[in-house]
């Protein structure tokens, strides 16, 4: 009843594929942004409880005072500083090579993969602001407090691991932060009439 | 020179036709490179913004945990600083509610891996910034990051 007739399969065209790729990838293109999210990644204490307030007494050679005013000018431990040198002080305070008795005190802990290390857990860098400082000052203060603390890792990372920070593993990362942990306090701006405009 | 000249007054040879054949599939390789690093911008900006410029930057990972606050002068208005949360302009009190909805959004491995990136204008006045981490900080939102550009002549980490 049906002929069956050998039929060509007609070939499909494809020479506006090209054309079709071509605008989705101008498409693409056009709405892409590469542009890889960077920042400077820092951790907020919890919330303080209202309710027990209490007062820690810190020793003063335990203590780095950093605090920027409404002109966005730079003082350490009262003294003015500019970043490179709020840098080496930061590397300088948290490390306290030669256990001078002005610097930070260190306890002796056990620490995975290094053994029994001296620790520099006791030191605390405050931070004061001016609600009239500008953001980017006090960008460039955090980022040189971090620079501080990358340098004493990554020294720490060559000679116990032989490679430097950037290069090690999670694990490794995490005994070096406790050797040399991030301790800087905040407090909120104080509100003073000490800039003029 | 003078050969090809020669050759094309002797006329006989056809110009063989480029295959293009394999071009729908170079372009689709060049597409699917582009479909797969590019994310879409999803914000409509209100606010200028200028990020400050740092030296120990580290990239964000995980695009799904990432939360975006905008900090910068209106675009519309008196250019006055203002706070940007999805598409509108808000205040410091809304980002209870935002960091909610974000919340919600996100599958439980990037809630408890959630940062919160702070896109702010280097002109800022630190008050400002102080409030929005202040209101993240009672809404345990502890990992932020200050979203920066590398400086050009940093120096490199080896």
């Amino acid at each position: 009843m049906f002929k069956r007739r050998r039929k060509e399969v007609p070939g499909l065209n494809t020479t506006s594929t090209a054309d079709i790729s071509f605008m989705l990838l101008v498409f693409f293109l056009v709405t892409s942004s590469m542009d890889t999210d960077k920042g400077l990644p820092r951790q907020l204490p919890p919330p303080e409880d209202n309710t027990q307030e209490e007062e820690v007494e810190i020793k003063e050679r335990n203590v780095l005072e950093l605090e920027l005013d409404a002109n966005d000018r730079l003082t350490l431990n009262g003294e003015p500083a500019d970043y490179d040198e709020l840098t080496r002080r930061v590397a300088e305070f948290v490390a306290n090579k030669n256990d001078d008795s002005s610097l930070p005190e260190k306890s002796d802990r056990e620490v995975h993969l290094f053994g029994r290390i001296r620790v520099s857990d006791r030191h605390v860098i405050t931070v004061k602001t001016n609600r009239n400082t500008t953001y980017n000052a006090y960008f460039e203060m955090q980022n040189a407090i971090v620079k501080g603390y990358y340098q004493l890792r990554n020294e720490l990372a060559k000679r116990q691991f032989g490679h430097s920070y950037a290069r090690c593993s999670q694990e490794q990362r995490d005994a070096i932060a406790l050797v040399y942990p991030q301790r800087i306090s905040e407090a909120m701006p104080v509100e003073e009439e000490g800039g003029e405009e | 020179m003078m050969n090809r000249y020669f050759e094309r007054n002797s006329g006989e040879r056809e110009v063989t036709g480029l295959n293009m054949s394999s071009l729908p599939d170079l372009i689709f390789t060049v597409l699917f490179f582009f479909m797969i690093v590019t994310h879409m911008r999803d914000v409509d900006l209100k606010v200028n913004y200028e990020v400050p410029q740092g030296t120990e930057l580290q990239k964000l990972e995980h695009k799904g945990s990432i939360v975006s606050i905008y900090v910068g002068r209106l675009q519309s208005g008196n250019g006055d600083f203002a706070i940007q949360l999805n598409n509108e302009v808000a205040t410091v009190d809304d980002i209870k509610d935002f960091l909610a909805e974000e919340r919600s959004r996100m599958t439980h491995e990037d809630q408890a891996r959630m940062t919160v990136s702070i896109k702010a204008d280097r002109d800022v006045p630190m008050g400002m910034i102080a409030d929005i981490k202040h209101a993240l900080q009672q809404d345990f939102a502890l990992k932020i990051s200050y979203s920066a550009t590398e400086k050009g002549n940093n120096v490199t980490k080896n």
